[in-house]
């Protein structure tokens, strides 16, 4: 079933076919969704389509795109989309990443900071915080990780209707194979990779934006602080009484700190 | 055979109760004097069962959890293996998955069965939801290791070394165990279960019998059908031996004190208040079709199938109500024989029932929950003088071949290629 708003491709990325969701007309941008997969069509996805052409790969093994077994981490996998962006002459492109899609988009970075023009990482993982821990998702239900990834679920109106109510059979489902695949890369160490604080070093030069919820559960802002001192020049954003979904509990904020910074 | 969980009993049942799980109750609640003291108990119980003749003694493993103090079932099957005289000493299982150095556990149990003089019975496990978070084992992998780590042992056990292995998760390059298992080509596997298809299958294909952990009658004979077709595909008839059923008795001198003992059987909600389900169903643990059976019950994914809490327990907040809910279910998990209680005399007819339907190769006795020790020593004595003997003439009069009797997997296919059933559905039905 295609997702509602969006036009949906496959696209050969060696032997896998990468189910990618498209929005808008523009200049490219990549957007990596997190470990929950991607829930569906936000206010800053129309936004930002206005000028720009959303590319939304749905990563293997979270339901759409079939899993790849040989990807077993979060490099692997960035490698994977690094071969897919450069196929697709998307490169340079401007990547916007979130959580878990945050960490990919930064281990991509280390790898080749050339291949992206400027990057956005939103809660992202990735780095052992040096205070606070990431919250463990696996010792929770899908659907209370989710509750808890916000300041008050109950009244932030987009996370009501990607996530409110009953919880659904096919919910259930999607979001069990999110959760599998993100266990198959990265259950441990969990969401971060010891040598990446070492390797920012390389994205030096590459126009970065770092947007953090002030009491972000899942990811503490002492990892928005230590990315921002490894990433020269890098911009942060903090947002007050917000979680880990900036994008949706302080979306107008968000819109208008994503756009200015991407031009 | 003869079972007990090494449950450690001093924790508060409101504890497990109100947290609704054994697994995750604090081990600020462990005195390890008073634990000592339970395992060598248990120890005891089982050099008993040793002297009372039983055929063989199962150990299991758990982590994290007063439900069992197993934790290395191995360090127990070695000392059993020196303690005792004739006894098989199963392991129903170890969970290789949560194992991280599968040539080291193919070292101990060779081990095991050397000081034993042979007497190991080996069989593995995936291991529940809540061991891979114990032994923070990937659990989407949890199939993949417990695969390659049974090719690993069996390899170890039976191809000369020294040899090289270079597999997707585990990688040697010298793998050459001095020691190896007595019983040649390797000792007798089983693999226990609680009715997962994929399980049964594969238990079928490799000619293992598969033991159904106290499971309702029901669905057990399904899987019983299951195997046996796939038995079929793979050449051969299934028959008695391939097949191991464990029940849950109590019996005493008197049905009183036979019931207050299986009573204690649903302490803190006993297996079914075993873990929650975000432990139970760690992400990836379950296939994706057995993901797809859970969505449809999802509202309360605990164990498959009925379990003995009703399943509205995990709604309510009052403790003592959901005491009142769990004690409330005993009379019905006696009447459909998940537990059986009684003296010598009159668990007998219930056990002929068990057998008539189910018609095991292997049987296993179990009894688990809080008892002074008198009353489990009671207990193990009625069983092994009185019931043992006359359920070993039941199992001759039905014909009930164990797996050191036929080899499983030696039956051949009938004629027409079709498998005769070897439960019996119609003794079910007479239930």
């Amino acid at each position: 079933m295609a997702e509602k708003g969006f036009t949906e491709e496959k696209v050969r990325v060696g032997d896998t076919d990468l189910q990618v969701l498209k929005l808008g007309t523009g200049k490219p941008l990549l957007v990596m969704h997190g470990e929950m997969g991607f829930s569906g069509l936000l206010k800053w996805h129309t936004a930002l389509a206005a000028k720009r052409t959303l590319h939304i790969p749905l990563h293997p093994g979270f339901g759409k795109t079939p899993q790849a077994s040989w990807i077993m981490n979060v490099r692997d996998l960035g490698a994977f989309y690094a071969r897919y962006i450069r196929e697709q002459k998307l490169t340079p492109v401007d990547v916007i990443g979130f959580s878990l899609g945050g960490w990919l988009a930064a281990e991509m970075a280390t790898a080749n900071s050339g291949q992206f023009n400027k990057m956005v990482l939103v809660g992202a993982a990735g780095l052992r915080p040096p205070t606070g821990e990431i919250m463990d998702m696996f010792t929770r239900t899908a659907r209370n990780f989710l509750n808890e990834n916000v300041v008050d679920y109950q009244n932030t109106p987009e996370f009501s209707s990607l996530f409110g109510g009953e919880q659904t059979p096919a919910q259930y489902e999607e979001w069990e194979e999110a959760r599998a695949e993100t266990a198959r890369i990265a259950w441990a160490p969990y969401m971060f990779t010891q040598s990446m604080e070492h390797l920012l070093a390389n994205v030096a030069g590459l126009p970065t934006l770092l947007v953090w919820g002030k009491q972000d559960p899942v990811v503490p802002l002492s990892v928005a602080e230590l990315y921002h001192q490894r990433i020269a020049g890098s911009k942060l954003v903090t947002f007050d009484k917000c979680g880990h979904m900036p994008e949706i509990e302080k979306s107008a904020e968000f819109i208008k700190e994503v756009e200015s910074f991407l031009g | 055979m003869w079972f007990t969980e090494r449950a450690y009993h001093h924790v508060p049942e409101d504890e497990v109760l109100k947290r609704r799980s054994f697994f995750g109750v604090p081990n600020t609640f462990f005195d390890p004097a008073k634990g000592a003291v339970l395992l060598n108990q248990y120890l005891d119980e089982k050099i008993y069962t040793d002297e009372l003749g039983f055929d063989g003694v199962m150990l299991n493993e758990h982590h994290g959890t007063p439900f069992c103090m197993g934790a290395v079932m191995d360090v127990e099957a070695a000392v059993l293996a020196r303690a005792t005289k004739r006894v098989k000493i199963v392991l129903l299982g170890n969970p290789i998955p949560t194992v991280a150095n599968p040539l080291r556990l193919a070292e101990e149990l060779a081990m095991i069965d050397m000081i034993s003089g042979g007497r190991l019975v080996p069989g593995w496990v995936r291991g529940a939801g809540s061991e891979q978070l114990a032994n923070n084992s990937n659990p989407a992998y949890n199939r993949e290791y417990f695969d390659e780590a049974h090719d690993l042992i069996m390899a170890a056990w039976t191809r000369p070394g020294p040899f090289r292995w270079e597999g997707k998760h585990f990688h040697y390059r010298f793998v050459n165990p001095w020691v190896l298992p007595l019983q040649k080509p390797h000792p007798p596997i089983w693999i226990p279960g609680l009715i997962s298809p994929e399980t049964v299958k594969w238990c079928a294909a490799h000619k293992y019998p598969y033991v159904a952990l106290a499971t309702m009658l029901g669905p057990t004979l399904e899987m019983w059908d299951m195997y046996t077709t796939e038995a079929a595909r793979h050449g051969y008839q299934a028959g008695p031996e391939n097949f191991g059923y464990l029940q849950p008795i109590f019996v005493h001198e008197t049905e009183e004190q036979a019931d207050a003992l299986g009573r204690n059987f649903l302490f803190g909600g006993g297996f079914a208040n075993f873990a929650r389900p975000e432990w139970m169903f760690p992400p990836g643990y379950n296939s994706r079709e057995a993901t797809r059976r859970l969505a449809s019950l999802y509202s309360n994914p605990n164990l498959p199938g009925k379990t003995l809490i009703p399943q509205h327990l995990h709604s309510l907040k009052d403790i003592a109500a959901i005491k009142r809910a769990v004690y409330d279910n005993y009379d019905s998990a006696k009447e459909s024989l998940q537990i059986i209680t009684g003296t010598p005399k009159t668990v007998l007819p219930k056990l002929r029932k068990v057998l008539e339907v189910l018609r095991p190769g292997i049987f296993s006795f179990w009894l688990d929950g809080p008892a002074p020790r008198e009353d489990r020593m009671t207990c193990l004595r009625l069983l092994g003088t009185e019931v043992m003997p006359a359920v070993r003439e039941i199992g001759k009069e039905l014909g009930l071949s164990g797996p050191f009797e036929v080899s499983p997997g030696s039956r051949p296919l009938p004629s027409s290629g079709r498998p005769d059933r070897v439960g019996s559905p119609e003794a079910l039905q007479a239930l």
